[in-house]
């Protein structure tokens, strides 16, 4: 059986998603499958769309390995980008992050 | 009693249109039938990472299993419909059962296109559209196998990269000079030649296959005249619109089901979204998309036209895949009257082409360039005049460019 770990969406309107994420799955999944609204996610977890943006607090954010250059500049192309911004195509769920809080931008686009 | 809206083709399309027709309000029942086992699932990473077995099933479902029960859609699997009764407005499906519908989504896709040269029935000669395409694919693809690969397009060039990379002995045939010669500009296709020679894949430009043959599975391929051992034949050599119900139904095709800037087919209760369509695209020209874009903004638009909020559909075409460790992000559609723009070395494996038309950037190729890709797709967008020079010179920041 694959584990799975709590993550919770705050949408820009304050609405929260607790959802379940697998193990391994990325958080973009996790919310896409779970339909939360607000991760477009167009390209479907390719790093081509810069539709998946969430922010992570600063003591989540210490537990996430670093962004790739392409998350990097992806993430230019995001509106709203603050240092808490990371796509979420590009984070995979694990142990670590059981319970993270990711708020959601106004917009992906 | 509120309208009922039936969807026929349980794809990228077929998906977006509940997901879109939800989000714009529409409350009535939604009913989608696909002919596969499966939920509404991503193709792209059939030929990728699934192949590759670093990418599980459950993950390439669009949707979370109960998502479509939640949100009153009716998914019927593993059967197509029959007939289209426009008059009676009712969907006839294979096993007999009759839908009723007020509108009616054809999202059927397309289906490969297959070769039909002598021996091409044989056991071990795959296409690869399905999970149970790669399924079957995978069961055999094994280190020291030897796969000749029919067609030199995106499919068979994913496919090449992953057999290379689990240590298959690859061979790909492609009949025209180049590789990808319908999707990418000559510099690309030379470069992408480079690569997979690099990753020691054998090319054989210019050589259409002749027959197969083998005792009782395919065990070789003649091409150019020449005989070739092969344990495995993928074959991707494009697709061909699933447009059939539609033609059967009277409604206009031509290589595609023909539907208007809000992508609805010439009977006001039909609408057609992805692959199997044809529209009169952002240039001008009829064309037909084969893409995960085109799926999602086509239905998007059709989900909004159904919902009564009709909104032009003229998004920029794009297009990505994975070879080795490139990243190809295409936005646009070049012509091989473009004038070229180089930015960045290709043999720093990082660069883009710009494809300008009267001083504007008409398509981007991006590898490994995504601030490239997403700047070169704004200014397709846009369509203000440029300074190539500027495009050209890395010291400049894509960034300012935009």
């Amino acid at each position: 059986m694959v584990q799975k770990y709590r993550v919770i969406f705050i949408e820009d309107s304050g609405k929260e998603h607790a959802v379940e994420v697998a193990e391994g799955w990325s958080l973009m999944e996790g919310a896409v499958k779970h339909l939360v609204p607000g991760i477009d996610a167009d390209c479907g977890g390719a790093c081509a769309c810069a539709t998946c943006q969430v922010y992570v607090a600063p003591d989540w954010m210490a537990k996430l390995p670093p962004k790739s250059d392409m998350e990097e500049t992806m993430l230019d192309f995001a509106p709203d980008v603050t240092s808490e911004s990371r796509l979420s195509c590009q984070v995979r769920m694990t142990a670590a992050l059981d319970g993270i809080i990711l708020k959601l931008p106004k917009s992906q686009h | 009693m509120s309208e009922s809206i039936v969807i026929i083709g349980a794809g990228q399309a077929g998906c977006q249109a509940v997901e879109s027709l939800r989000k714009e309000g529409f409350t009535g029942p939604i009913t989608m039938v696909g002919d596969e086992a499966y939920p509404p699932y991503q193709r792209p990473p059939l030929s990728k990472a699934y192949l590759l077995g670093t990418f599980e099933r459950p993950r390439l479902f669009l949707k979370a299993d109960n998502y479509y029960a939640e949100n009153g859609c009716a998914l019927i699997v593993n059967t197509t419909a029959k007939a289209i009764h426009r008059a009676e407005r009712i969907v006839e499906l294979q096993d007999g059962r009759k839908l009723p519908y007020d509108k009616l989504l054809l999202a059927t896709g397309a289906r490969v296109r297959k070769l039909n040269c002598p021996g091409a029935g044989l056991p071990g000669i795959h296409y690869l559209k399905t999970i149970a395409d790669v399924d079957g694919l995978q069961a055999v693809f094994q280190p020291g196998k030897r796969i000749a690969v029919v067609g030199g397009g995106y499919i068979g060039l994913e496919v090449a990269a992953v057999g290379a990379k689990r240590g298959l002995d690859v061979t790909v045939f492609e009949a025209m000079d180049r590789l990808m010669a319908r999707a990418v500009s000559p510099q690309l296709s030379a470069f992408y030649a480079d690569e997979h020679k690099k990753a020691g894949v054998k090319l054989m430009l210019q050589t259409g296959v002749e027959a197969f043959g083998g005792d009782g599975k395919v065990e070789w391929v003649r091409a150019g005249g020449l005989t070739y051992d092969a344990d495995i034949v993928l074959v991707g050599i494009g697709v061909i619109p699933c447009e059939e119900l539609a033609v059967h139904a009277g409604l206009g095709c031509e290589d595609g089901i023909v539907v208007d800037q809000n992508a609805r087919t010439g009977d006001p209760h039909i609408w057609a979204a992805g692959d199997c369509t044809r529209h009169v695209g952002r240039e001008g020209h009829a064309i037909r998309l084969e893409c995960v874009q085109n799926a999602i903004d086509q239905a998007k638009h059709a989900a909004l036209a159904m919902v009564g909020r009709h909104k032009t559909y003229s998004e920029v075409p794009w297009f990505w895949s994975d070879q080795y460790d490139l990243k190809l992000q295409i936005a646009g559609l070049a012509r091989p009257t473009d004038t070229l723009v180089l930015r960045g070395d290709p043999a720093n494996r990082k660069f883009a082409v710009f494809h300008l038309r009267d001083g504007k950037v008409a398509a981007v190729e991006a590898v490994n360039a995504a601030p490239e890709y997403m700047i070169g797709k704004k200014l397709v967008a846009e369509g203000k005049p440029v300074d190539a020079a500027k495009l050209a010179d890395t010291s400049i920041p894509m960034k300012t460019l935009g």
